[in-house]
């Protein structure tokens, strides 16, 4: 699956674009970018949400789907149950963010100032 | 391309009513379209000499529709312009003001500046290396000016929408998408306390960043589009300039990629518009990163009903604004 996504990106990029002009130049380049999001996703994606799962299960003490667990926290921070101030949640959300990150805008200026720390 | 106008005829017929001196004229492209606005440019002959000039009008000439409902009618718009005008803010000078009987539709004509939009140029082109490091300062000048503008006169025209009402209206927007992001609900935690009172109200330009600002290499020219003015927090204007998402990639240069806060706040207080607190910008800036945040979740939405790759993809830039949020938050890192 990953390779035929790349192979579709790298059409685009090296032959397809070269022949096109205007909006549909800059659509093709978006459209390349998008499958590389899908192809960092489908690298990295799995794993990142494992460890997401893993980490909401660890903070809402039980276990659960992702979207379900995600949910639960957002109620959570929203209703005060969690403490903004946690470390432990502001972790959470630090990792589950860099993860996110780095599959959709790895070239991104705010991952490089975090990651400066 | 005139000819394909169809409201060509009228125009001139208006013009030639309300500027003395008009022949005609002369021609007239289309910049740019969106949903809440058409921009046309193009040039009049008056006085046998040729002048450039924008029409900004409503889409087909109707009544402005916006998805947001925060615009302000162009009519007002154009008021508001001649008031910040007046107060020494640098805008462009409105010409005419569009009459239901000259058929052109809603809308008005005003000068045509030179100068730049496209963030990328101004902060990566040589002409613009010299004024650059002046920039900041000079928004400052002039958001000071615009914040100084008497809103008295205005009040009756223009809504408020102070720090609170913002922050729920993008609360609203947040959850009607039932998508959730522990970011977003950490950041409006983190902002309620922070923007629970309103505080000093003054006339807002906001939109004040990148697109909006038209930079010479002698500098701003002008403070353009003014369809979401009203009357609010002074610092709105600054945070949003400040956002990263304005920075186009010159992350540490925090206002617009071109310049620092300190030298925006010292040119907007040498400008009289008061003291400006640190923290409280900073409150200002998550605020923007949010409201981003949120935009490009609204703006996937739209993508699910029109189906373009453009529209796909921003859905995924929300998540830019989380780490901006995190980097701003947990960092105290603009």
């Amino acid at each position: 699956m990953l390779e035929l996504v790349k192979a579709v990106q790298s059409f685009i990029e090296t032959r397809a674009m070269p022949e096109l002009k205007g909006h549909t130049a800059f659509h093709a380049r978006v459209a390349a970018n998008a499958l590389g999001i899908v192809a960092r996703e489908l690298e990295t994606g799995p794993k990142a949400a494992e460890m997401e799962k893993a980490q909401l299960a660890r903070l809402l003490g039980h276990e659960g789907e992702l979207e379900e667990l995600n949910r639960e926290l957002c109620k959570h921070i929203r209703e005060g149950k969690i403490d903004i101030e946690s470390s432990a949640l502001r972790q959470h959300l630090e990792q589950t963010t860099l993860d996110k990150v780095m599959i959709d805008q790895p070239n991104y200026s705010g991952l490089k100032i975090a990651k400066s720390r | 391309m005139t000819t394909t106008v169809d409201f060509f005829a009228d125009l001139d017929r208006a013009l030639a009513m309300a500027l003395p001196g008009f022949e005609r004229v002369e021609s007239i492209t289309r910049l740019s379209g969106g949903a809440s606005q058409e921009t046309w440019a193009f040039d009049a002959l008056i006085d046998g000499r040729s002048e450039p000039l924008i029409l900004r009008r409503s889409p087909g000439g109707g009544a402005r529709v916006t998805e947001s409902g925060n615009s302000v009618a162009l009519e007002t718009e154009a008021v508001v312009i001649e008031a910040a005008r007046a107060s020494g803010v640098a805008a462009p000078r409105v010409r005419y003001v569009l009459k239901p009987a000259d058929h052109v539709g809603h809308g008005y004509v005003m000068d045509r500046l030179s100068g730049e939009t496209i963030a990328r140029k101004i902060l990566r082109d040589v002409e613009f290396d010299a004024v650059r490091p002046d920039l900041a300062r000079q928004c400052g000048t002039i958001l000071a000016k615009i914040h100084q503008v008497d809103a008295a006169p205005l009040a009756h025209l223009l809504p408020v929408i102070d720090g609170p009402t913002q922050l729920r209206r993008y609360r609203d927007l947040y959850d009607s998408y039932n998508y959730p992001h522990p970011v977003f609900e950490f950041a409006f935690k983190w902002l309620e306390p922070r923007m629970a009172k309103p505080r000093r109200q003054t006339l807002v330009h906001g939109d004040f960043r990148h697109g909006n600002l038209l930079i010479s290499p002698r500098g701003v020219e002008a403070a353009l589009d003014w369809e979401l003015t009203h009357i609010g927090d002074p610092l709105e204007d600054i945070g949003w300039i400040c956002t990263n998402s304005w920075r186009f990639g010159v992350a540490d240069k925090v206002v617009g990629g071109f310049g620092d806060l300190r030298d925006l706040i010292a040119g907007y207080e040498e400008a009289g518009g008061g003291k400006v607190d640190i923290d409280d910008a900073r409150t200002w800036i998550v605020y923007g990163s949010l409201k981003w945040g949120v935009m490009c979740m609204s703006m996937y939405q739209g993508f699910r009903a029109d189906g373009s790759v453009e529209r796909a993809a921003i859905g995924r830039r929300s998540s830019e604004t989380e780490i901006d949020l995190i980097n701003l938050i947990i960092h105290g890192k603009m």
